[in-house]
């Protein structure tokens, strides 16, 4: 960390910046589809890096993650959308979203303090799982969450006049709604990023450190870890929200099905495969899980019929096909991630000599 | 009245099945601490490759009773082979790796038989041919089925036959010794890799027989099937205490008859105002309040400072 106004760091950073600004315009130039693509990888660098957190840093195994994105996704659906017709400005639904969120997470963090591991793994997907199972039911006999149909004609994120969907000119450019979504989640993500680096070597984040080393020596050094586990959860799961309101109102949509088991168990598998607990390894898992099933869904297909002519197999099932394979064989090749922290890596060198 | 036992005898066919697939993952737990996230589509696999084989063998004339032997012996001969594979690719090379690495990669492969089930069978629900004869009982105002009949008591043999062979043979005792410690085990001369191998290939013919029995139970099949009821099956053995054999059978069936109860009565318990589509709600529900109280299961041991 003392390096991070080092001369290196700063040209380095700066460099990532300008290219991190420009990638919406050159994705642009081979169609908006992959500025939206791009929008969704955003968006899960900032759930993996929320969930980081929670599994990363403090070490408790969350399987029920999405929920907390589906909490924040429900708050910002019914309070802005003609389903109750409430149109609550973005600034009230954030903090809102947040806090239901987070209500949500110490909700689940507390009966679960005592369990750890696979134990707390299993509560927290079934934990999940109950929140998903009422939104697909609760449209009757009162009509909260209109069930499996979902919520459409969601409102757009606007600060003041300012719209986040359409195309607006700036300073004689032409800005899409997905690019323009994409600064605004980069500004999240980049909150996150400070957090995330506060965090690591706080009070807090060295106490967390020592829970995910060792419950019972932190207990006994005096660390409250009642307490600091129920922050981890409420921490976690409010960023969770967050993304979760974003994401409702990028889509303009939301319905149970975007909030399965298996985009929690995506998530973990983006902060697993890229490095648990080191923030540059989660994002490039996350990038890396959230490009590669696009990239074969749009080069399978035409592979497929350039090699045989005809398309052989399905293209979405081998995509899926190909994407459980890269998990088992990073697994297989990088046990630690794919770009773990060098602590890490060395405690593992010393564990397996 | 008559509801009560009508749900008491569902959900006994129902446990009796996730008592059987919750072997499979107590196991595997038990043994080398490993949630084996894939075992729920080896179940799948395994209805599936009994619609096939069966159903080809129904068409060339065998009779019905004999074919669905065939497909049985088909399923459980590939699942068995598909346990094997899987604990020799995807979780042997991981055996010394952080422990969230083999979960990672058990997932991964979930991922992969699925889609693979998909490539083969399609996306369609597929029929399960009808293989034992459907006999209606009647008991004190309860309708049961010689097909639930038989149910419950090929998981009770089955469940007996595998407590034999933990607890009466050279291997069960293998299992055991790995299961308590596993560099100990193996310096006793306990071969570790064969009985790790033993207890998958195990598991998956459990998982094999289950996947007939839903198959049978509820008459048709799906590539996405396996998803729901491994992890009810899951829930099962955690609740039970997970590694623990007993455990598991009881808690399958428990879960099975809190869920028909449930289902039964949350319309009458809420005043209509949930219903029965909750059925699902109650394996969590009840996961939560009970590892609530007991954190390591109704009837596992506390294990003390196991991560």
């Amino acid at each position: 960390m003392k390096n991070l106004f080092s001369m290196r760091s700063t040209v380095g950073i700066g460099l990532i910046s300008v290219a991190l600004l420009a990638l919406p315009f050159a994705a642009a130039l081979a169609g908006q589809a992959w500025v939206r693509i791009l929008d969704y990888a955003i968006l899960y660098v900032f759930l993996a890096l929320g969930l980081n957190i929670v599994v990363g840093l403090a070490g408790l195994l969350d399987l029920g993650y999405i929920a907390f994105y589906a909490v924040g996704a429900y708050s910002w659906a019914l309070l802005a959308s003609p389903h109750f017709g409430l149109h609550l400005p973005f600034w009230v639904i954030l903090p809102i979203g947040a806090l239901v969120a987070c209500l949500f997470g110490v909700l689940l963090g507390s009966p679960t303090l005592k369990l750890r591991g696979d134990y707390l793994a299993i509560v927290t997907l079934g934990f999940g799982e109950i929140v998903r199972i009422f939104m697909n039911n609760l449209n009757a006999p009162i009509n909260i969450t209109n069930g499996p149909q979902g919520i459409t004609l969601i409102d757009p994120v606007a600060i003041g006049a300012f719209k986040f969907s359409g195309t607006t000119q700036i300073f004689g450019f032409a800005l899409s709604g997905p690019q323009k979504y994409y600064f605004l989640l980069l500004a999240l993500v980049s909150l996150v990023i400070v957090v995330n680096l506060r965090l690591q070597n706080s009070r807090i984040g060295r106490a967390w450190q020592a829970i995910r080393e060792d419950e019972i020596a932190a207990k006994a050094v005096g660390i409250n870890t009642r307490n600091l586990k129920l922050l981890a959860f409420a921490m976690g799961a409010s960023f969770g929200g967050i993304a979760g309101g974003v994401f409702a109102a990028m889509q303009g949509f939301v319905s149970p099905e975007s909030f399965s088991l298996n985009e929690s168990i995506m998530i973990l598998a983006m902060v697993v495969l890229g490095g648990m607990g080191h923030i540059p390894g989660v994002i490039l898992g996350a990038v890396l899980l959230s490009i590669l099933p696009e990239v074969l869904r749009y080069g399978v297909g035409p592979l497929q019929t350039a090699l045989f002519g005809k398309q052989l197999l399905d293209p979405e099932s081998l995509r899926l096909l190909v994407f459980g394979l890269a998990l088992v064989l990073v697994m297989r090749f990088k046990p630690a991630g794919l770009w773990p922290s060098p602590e890490r890596k060395r405690a593992l060198k010393e564990a397996t000599r | 009245m008559d509801i009560f036992l009508q749900q008491i005898i569902n959900g006994l066919v129902q446990g009796s099945i996730y008592a059987l697939v919750a072997l499979g993952y107590t196991m595997v737990y038990g043994i080398m601490g490993l949630i084996n996230f894939a075992h729920g589509e080896v179940v799948m696999i395994g209805t599936l490759v009994t619609i096939t084989v069966s159903g080809m063998l129904i068409k060339v004339g065998m009779p019905v009773a004999l074919a669905g032997l065939a497909g049985l012996i088909a399923a459980v001969a590939v699942c068995m082979a598909l346990g094997w594979g899987l604990e020799r690719i995807a979780y042997r090379p991981l055996r010394n790796a952080p422990r969230l690495a083999p979960l990672i990669t058990a997932i991964g492969m979930s991922i992969v038989l699925q889609n693979l089930a998909m490539m083969i069978w399609g996306r369609n629900y597929l029929v399960f041919p009808p293989l034992l004869p459907k006999i209606d009982f009647e008991f004190a105002g309860a309708n049961f089925t010689s097909v639930q009949v038989i149910i419950v008591l090929v998981s009770a043999l089955t469940m007996g036959g595998l407590l034999l062979l933990v607890y009466r043979t050279k291997l069960g005792m293998a299992m055991r010794a790995t299961s308590q410690n596993m560099p100990v085990a193996s310096l006793m001369g306990v071969n570790i890799n064969r009985v790790i191998a033993a207890a998958f290939v195990i598991g998956s013919a459990l998982g094999a027989l289950a996947g007939v029995m839903v198959g049978t139970y509820y008459e048709n099949a799906h590539y996405q099937m396996g998803f729901m009821l491994g992890l009810k099956a899951f829930t099962a053995a955690v609740l039970g205490g997970i590694g623990n054999l007993a455990g598991a059978m009881l808690g399958g069936v428990l879960l099975g008859i809190i869920e028909a109860l449930g289902a039964g009565y949350i319309g009458d318990l809420t005043g209509g105002f949930l219903g029965s589509h909750y059925q699902d709600i109650f394996a969590f529900v009840v996961l939560i309040i009970v590892l609530m109280f007991k954190p390591s299961g109704l009837f596992g041991e506390k294990t003390g400072d196991r991560a």
